[in-house]
């Protein structure tokens, strides 16, 4: 071997063995909301605090990214080390030991500073299985300058009857303003979410303690009735297609007087950039029937690891990162405390700085109302607010929803609704063996 | 007179192709001017067709945000490579079924095209599975091979029709003169049968650019099409439609201006035999 050649294996050896280590690359697959484009673009920040680790971000559309990390997870394919779940997925996956459990993050993220509501919602037999990114629950957005037009003030904590008249003095239909926008789009996380979620405070349930529906009960005709009765005469038109961002839409372009929807919505028609009505913007409790439930939901977007991922360590690190006191920090001091991830922490409605932003109380009382332990007034054997956490949900909610979206289109009535709901539920119910 | 009349319809004509015409046309169109709005001027009501301010930031921010050029290269090798395989499996099946059939061709053509009534998530999982165990989740070759598989049919079929309008006799006249097997497709059949194979070829690729659902659930991080890359932008809470047309303009761009230098020879291929 002449010494070249020698030189040169050995130059090779050394620039073997002086590479850098490869990072560890972690995939994360997430929804296109507001809060987690701020943490895709807030990223350099972990890997510079964690230079062995990239992030790989999977963006996609809530439903797709629901089939896809089902698929995913069910099958151990391995795609995802972090996945973005909600409230109604965690339970059900954590049961099916899907998901690693998150009870040996480190003491400084300090888990007992978790919103006791949103931490019940995502632990399963004393594991928590996902960390919250933010948390909301839903309330009533108003348009002040409309009320006081109409010579009206709304209670913190209206009943369905104040926002019966509210509704009724907001309307102008000859000006296109529409006293209420409620969502009439069909789905489970739709108007079913919604529609639960206001049963919920009629003292309506989704089955009994033996898992029988009860779509027949006198407190869902009445919920129904007054859902369609402040829809069709205080609603925009076409209200049967408009979910989230059609009220949105509407409620920005003031064409809303109220809205009742997710808490979430308080930084979008609050932000002057993109909302007409920034400046005159107030915000309540959802309603309640006196029977001590209130018409709202609870939601958690949350970062979970899916079992059997080979990159566990790192993908905890990040979790640990982006649902952290230190990063809501980061946040605020990037885009401002309005734009900081709500509805997770207790430190952060502690924060003097954020009790400034005008719905930050109100997105606390509002989630602190919701308990998805005992979400009715009547017993039920399931946890969940708007929803129900057993796997038959999602397609028997989605079916019942096209039911109540045709009777608010009028094209079949509020009887007929539930009458086929009822009959949906229980065939799928008996299919699935819950009743016997 | 039967030439006034001759000349009305020939307006009513044109003024009806130009209606349907645009009204094909206008969703795209809508998705390109909303794409140079802002996100408020995107949802506003009434909505503005050509007076607002112009502005380029939604294409600035889709792609800081997104990794386009990556996206397009997978797309592109999915769409062209499951074609051309697509059609040099396909050629000499639609050659054999044209110019040598047998008892069961007819047969064997509708079962080919039967596997295209089931719905996809109903074989999800199984290929999933395979997948998993094979590797090819999230590669540029097991989504090639799916692809391949799924569109072969309608290659096959479209093939078959062209050939078909191709005198025998032409082909036995190459016989005759010696010309082998292969000789007889690569230097007969297939020059005469052009314009339907670039049809074909222009048809699958625009197929395959397209496809949504097995490019979503087979993709992750590194395969994943422009198909996830408009998915990608669509939000259940929020309001993003001035960027997500942003991203839907920059994913049908290519496709579309394909389609337009090549509107010619693939009108010439779909309509080749239908007038004789």
């Amino acid at each position: 071997m002449t010494s070249r050649v020698r030189a040169l294996f050995g130059a090779c050896a050394i620039a073997a063995l002086s590479t850098p280590a490869i990072a560890e690359n972690i995939v994360i697959a997430t929804v296109n909301n507001g809060d987690m484009i701020r943490m895709q673009k807030l990223t350099d920040d972990f890997t510079a605090k964690n230079p062995d680790i990239t992030v790989e971000w999977v963006t996609l559309e809530e439903n797709v990214l629901r089939q896809r990390v089902t698929t995913d997870v069910a099958t151990k394919g391995g795609q995802y080390d972090v996945m973005t779940i909600g409230t109604y997925e965690v339970p059900i996956w954590g049961k099916q030991g899907w998901l690693v459990s998150l009870n040996d993050l480190p003491a400084e993220w300090d888990a007992d500073d978790i919103l006791p509501a949103i931490r019940g919602g995502l632990t399963v037999d004393g594991e928590l299985y996902a960390a919250p990114f933010y948390g909301e629950s839903s309330m009533v957005m108003y348009r002040t300058d409309l009320m006081e037009t109409a010579g009206m003030k709304m209670p913190e904590a209206p009943t369905w009857d104040d926002i019966k008249k509210a509704a009724e003095a907001m309307t102008d239909k000859d000006n296109e303003v529409y006293g209420i926008c409620l969502r009439g789009k069909a789905g489970w996380g739709e108007n079913m979410a919604f529609l639960t979620a206001m049963a919920n405070s009629y003292g309506a349930r989704w089955f009994d303690e033996n898992w029988v529906p009860q779509f027949d009960s006198e407190a869902w005709k009445t919920a129904l009735d007054d859902y369609l009765e402040l829809m069709n005469n205080y609603g925009p038109p076409g209200a049967s297609n408009n979910g989230f961002n059609e009220n949105l839409a509407l409620f920005q372009t003031g064409k809303c007087g109220m809205w009742i929807d997710a808490t979430v919505a308080a930084s979008f028609v609050t932000n002057p950039t993109d909302s007409q009505v920034a400046d005159s913007v107030g915000f309540a409790l959802a309603p309640d029937n006196g029977l001590g439930k209130r018409g709202n939901w609870l939601w958690a977007w949350s970062l979970a690891i899916p079992a059997g991922t080979e990159k566990e360590d790192a993908a905890k690190k990040f979790i640990a990162w982006a649902t952290s006191k230190e990063y809501l920090a980061l946040v605020a001091e990037n885009e401002g405390w309005a734009n900081v991830p709500p509805g997770t922490r207790t430190s952060l409605y502690e924060n003097p700085e954020y009790a400034k932003v005008p719905f930050a109380k109100m997105t606390l009382d509002s989630i602190n109302s919701a308990d998805p332990t005992n979400p009715t007034v009547d017993p039920v054997p399931y946890t969940g607010v708007q929803f129900v956490a057993i796997p038959e949900f999602q397609g028997l909610a989605t079916a019942t929803g096209q039911q109540f979206s045709a009777a608010l289109a009028g094209n079949i009535s509020a009887e007929e609704a539930l009458a086929n709901a009822q009959d949906l539920a229980t065939r799928e119910m008996t299919k699935a063996g819950y009743i016997k | 007179m039967a030439r006034a009349i001759s000349t009305r319809r020939k307006a009513t004509f044109t003024l009806v192709a130009w209606a349907i015409g645009i009204a094909i046309f206008f969703p795209i169109l809508w998705t390109f001017l909303t794409s140079f709005k802002t996100e408020a001027e995107a949802i506003a009501s009434p909505p503005s067709f050509l007076g607002f301010a112009w502005t380029t930031e939604n294409y600035s921010v889709v792609m800081e945000r997104s990794n386009y050029s990556r996206h397009f290269w997978n797309s592109v090798v999915i769409s062209v490579g499951s074609t051309v395989i697509g059609l040099l499996i396909a050629i000499p099946a639609a050659w054999s079924m044209a110019f040598v059939p047998g008892r069961r061709t007819k047969d064997v053509l509708l079962w080919m095209l039967s596997t295209k009534m089931l719905p996809p998530v109903g074989v999800l999982i199984p290929i999933y599975l395979i997948f998993r165990d094979t590797g090819l989740l999230d590669t540029r070759t097991g989504l090639v091979i799916v692809l391949t598989l799924i569109n072969l049919p309608i290659i096959v079929w479209m093939l078959y029709t062209y050939f078909k309008e191709i005198p025998g006799e032409i082909l036995e006249a190459a016989r005759m003169d010696g010309a082998s097997l292969y000789n007889e497709i690569i230097y007969v059949l297939t020059p005469m049968a052009v314009p339907g194979i670039a049809s074909t070829l222009l048809l699958n690729v625009i197929l395959a650019w397209n496809e949504a659902f097995w490019t979503l659930n087979l993709t992750a991080a590194k395969a994943a099409p422009l198909t996830a890359f408009i998915a990608s932008y669509s939000s259940p809470e929020g309001l993003f439609y001035a960027k997500l047309s942003a991203a839907s303009t920059m994913a049908i761009a290519p496709i579309i201006v394909l389609g337009w230098f090549s509107q010619k020879q693939l009108v010439r291929g779909l309509t080749f035999g239908a007038v004789k």
